[in-house]
């Protein structure tokens, strides 16, 4: 099946190669890594990436889920389900519980968000398993702000983002030092773009969560954005969910993913509907929506 | 699905664009991505209000590609960006490098994972001491591709003369480089006139667009398939029943081609064994080639640890303590210090390293030896002579990127404070 053109490889391999050898450099040069799984398309490719990049052993290193508890039942079934297939550890640590114990207040009123929270959560939970490097699937080319991040992105001990401050990245060499308490975020999938995912999940047969694809669901339109109605929206005047037929475009917290009206059903359908978008995929997210910085903000803060 | 087939069979450039402050860089970007359909209506319609903010009278395109807020206020971009786009043939990769006091450096990082360079020149302006010295990194990191793109030919009639004499201002300058393959567009970035259709305002130009240029630019000289070299990242010990007797020597092809079979040879050690399997996740292959990530099972069970190198007998590389190199000096806030330990990264190892002498600095806008000050701060460029704690295996940086470059690190400060460029001796 692999065609090569002499020695060529087609730049979804070049990506890919790129991506595990990122992997494998993160086991080897840090002392306790874990892997951010979102439940997103993006974090299953690139732990299905992981999972290439030592097989046939297992990833060298567990998987760590921020729940807000605002989930689309469909993403934690299909997350138990995934994590069982490749046999690795899930740790689940839950913004509630940072709630709970009174490290985060919630946000009040209507547009409350968790999304904010949970960067408290994760620095928690790194701090508590002591992991010195986390990778998340976040790709450079999502949002201005991510544009100049690295593959190795260094933190300070408060888990802060100095952009000013990041180490030059030349050739394949990457500069994982660190003093203790510091930790990296490491970043394999920085040189894909949205197409890629949907090319690379189709090249290599990705089964994806349910909520990618067409469906009907109830939904309102705040701000342009579709929301779905769950339980944990709260409804502005004037407001009366409608059913439609839509589809996700990103997974994240379900107060804050805004859908898109779509008949895709297949991979096929959304590659087509990709190629034709003219609003990105963060367009739906109303998190980003708050400023024009919004995103650049959060991450100096220590967000994914 | 054409769209789909298409796109599973796209190679991937990666390309570095330089020029002076206001030559137009950013604006020829935004074009680029905008003309490509890789700027989203919600992307252009921020830009637009930011457009509207400023008083700028027309959508400014430079702004879709201004990043941070550091950077919005003070009206500059201060590092290097990576930004993406793709046609039906390619996908490409810019790293965006700016023109600012921190710009050797960025230039050297951009560059260095680049397969082409687009040098802007102002037509106004033409050949200034800036274009030289982006010609020259474009060199010393052998960017095998530069394209010359004069820049606002509108604001000079689209005059012919204009382009032919700065083309022969920069050949001049150019030969004493070594740049295999140079083009020459005259462009305007702002009306997007031979950007990505060739423009009816200049028919004396006999050439293709920037983006036919970019799109059908040979790449296949960017990796080595001559010299076969494996560096190991990570040994591969499944801790199951089924693959018990499994021990995968994980990495990345870095030279050349491996196939099943083949005669290897282990170094530092020099042992010599046979390659059993090439395994890609549940696929085994029979050969593996440059830059593929594979992981190799071997005929014989040899001791090898990370930042070992699989080579075949007949093609060694060197193996030292004693080098020579070109590097680029990139901390602000400490100078080189000759004597002193730095952590050197190459390949997959890492070793001590200790710089003996600097042979000289070259004035990076007139290619002079400066040997009167050997000083070797922030942006400079010089020869070196390094001493390292355990042999490197290597080879000269004009035979292989991969193998012949290195970065230092300060061990303070963890920071990377050089990036260097192995010498053949
Ligand atoms: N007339 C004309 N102006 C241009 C052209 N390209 C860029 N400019 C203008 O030159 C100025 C600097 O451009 P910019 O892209 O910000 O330059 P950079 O500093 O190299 O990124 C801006 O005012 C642009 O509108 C061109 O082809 N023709």
């Amino acid at each position: 099946m692999e065609q090569h053109h002499g020695y060529r490889l087609t730049h979804l391999k070049h990506l890919e190669a790129e991506a595990i050898f990122v992997i494998r450099e993160v086991a080897a040069q840090f002392q306790r890594p874990v892997l951010l799984f979102s439940g997103g398309k993006d974090s299953i490719v690139m732990a299905h990436v992981a999972r290439k990049a030592f097989w046939p052993a297992r990833p060298p290193f567990p998987m760590m889920h921020i729940d807000t508890g605002h989930n689309f039942p469909e993403t934690i079934a299909y997350r138990d389900q995934f994590m069982h297939d490749i046999g690795a550890e899930l740790i689940v640590k839950y913004v509630q519980d940072s709630i709970d114990q009174g490290r985060v207040a919630e946000e009040k009123g209507p547009r409350a968000s968790r999304n904010k929270l949970q960067t408290v959560t994760l620095l928690d939970g790194l701090e508590e398993g002591q992991y010195d490097a986390a990778m998340g699937g976040a790709r450079r080319d999502e949002e201005k702000a991510r544009a100049k991040e690295r593959f190795f992105s260094h933190r300070d001990d408060f888990g802060q983002w100095d952009p000013k401050n990041q180490r030059p990245e030349l050739w394949n060499l990457f500069n994982g030092k660190k003093n203790v308490g510091e930790h990296f975020r490491i970043f394999p999938l920085s040189n894909w773009t949205e197409m890629d995912i949907w090319q690379y999940i189709k090249l290599e047969n990705i089964p994806l969560p349910s909520i990618y694809f067409s469906h009907e669901r109830e939904v309102i339109e705040r701000d342009g954005v579709l929301l779905a109605q769950t339980d944990f929206i709260t409804l502005l005047d004037g407001e009366t969910p409608e059913k439609r037929t839509i589809r996700f475009r990103t997974v994240g917290d379900a107060t804050c993913t805004g859908c898109c009206e779509s008949t895709a059903s297949t991979v096929d359908d959304i590659i087509e509907e990709v190629a034709a978008a003219r609003q990105t995929e963060r367009g739906g997210r109303a998190d980003d929506k708050r400023s024009e910085t919004a995103m650049e903000d959060r991450k100096k803060e220590g967000y994914f | 699905m054409t769209a789909t087939k298409g796109y599973l069979d796209m190679d991937l450039l990666r390309f570095t664009t330089a020029g002076s402050v206001d030559d137009g860089k950013s604006t020829l970007i935004g074009r680029l991505l905008y003309d490509s359909k890789a700027i989203f209506e919600d992307q252009l319609e921020a830009v637009e209000q930011s457009s509207k903010q400023r008083g700028d009278e027309i959508v400014n395109l430079a702004l879709l590609t201004d990043g941070l807020r550091a950077e919005r206020e003070q009206g500059i971009t201060i590092d290097v960006a990576y930004r993406y786009f793709a046609t039906p043939k390619r996908k490409f990769i810019i790293a965006d490098t700016p023109g600012h006091i921190q710009y050797t450096r960025n230039m050297v990082t951009g560059a260095s994972t680049a397969n082409l360079a687009i040098v802007l020149i102002d037509a106004r302006k033409g050949v200034i001491e800036q274009t030289c010295r982006h010609a020259f990194i474009a060199s010393l990191l052998q960017i095998q591709h530069v394209v010359i793109c004069v820049n606002k030919m509108d604001l000079v009639d689209y005059k012919q003369e204009v382009f032919d004499s700065i083309v022969a201002d920069f050949k001049n300058f150019a030969s004493r480089l070594n740049i295999p393959h140079i083009d020459f567009i005259p462009i305007s970035a702002l009306n997007g006139d031979n950007v990505v259709d060739k423009s009816d305002k200049m028919p004396w130009f006999q050439g293709g667009s920037l983006l036919y240029t970019l799109e059908t630019a040979y790449i296949g000289h960017e990796f080595n398939h001559v010299d076969p070299r494996f560096s190991v990242q990570w040994v591969i010990r499944p801790q199951s029943k089924e693959h018990h007797d499994f021990r995968g020597f994980s990495g990345r092809v870095v030279g050349g081609v491996f196939r099943k079979g083949d005669e290897v040879m282990v170094l530092p050690s020099g042992f010599t064994t046979r390659i059993k399997g090439i395994h890609e996740f549940e696929k085994e292959l029979d050969e593996a080639f440059s830059p593929m990530s594979v992981a190799l099972t071997l005929e014989d069970e040899i001791d090898i640890s990370r930042g070992d190198m699989i080579v075949k007998p007949n093609n060694k590389p060197s193996v030292g303590q004693d080098l020579e190199a070109m590097i680029c000096w990139f901390s602000e806030s400490s100078s080189l210090q000759t004597g002193r330990k730095y952590a050197l990264l190459h390949t997959s190892k890492e070793v001590k390293a200790i710089v003996k002498d600097v042979r000289y600095k070259i004035d990076v806008n007139t290619l002079h030896k400066i040997e009167d000050d050997r000083e070797m701060k922030l942006n400079d460029i010089g020869r070196v002579v390094l001493r390292t704690s355990a042999p490197l295996i290597h080879d000269p940086y004009t035979r292989n990127r991969l193998t012949g470059s290195f970065i230092l690190v300060d061990e303070m400060t963890n920071n990377t404070v050089a990036a260097g460029m192995i010498l053949e001796r």
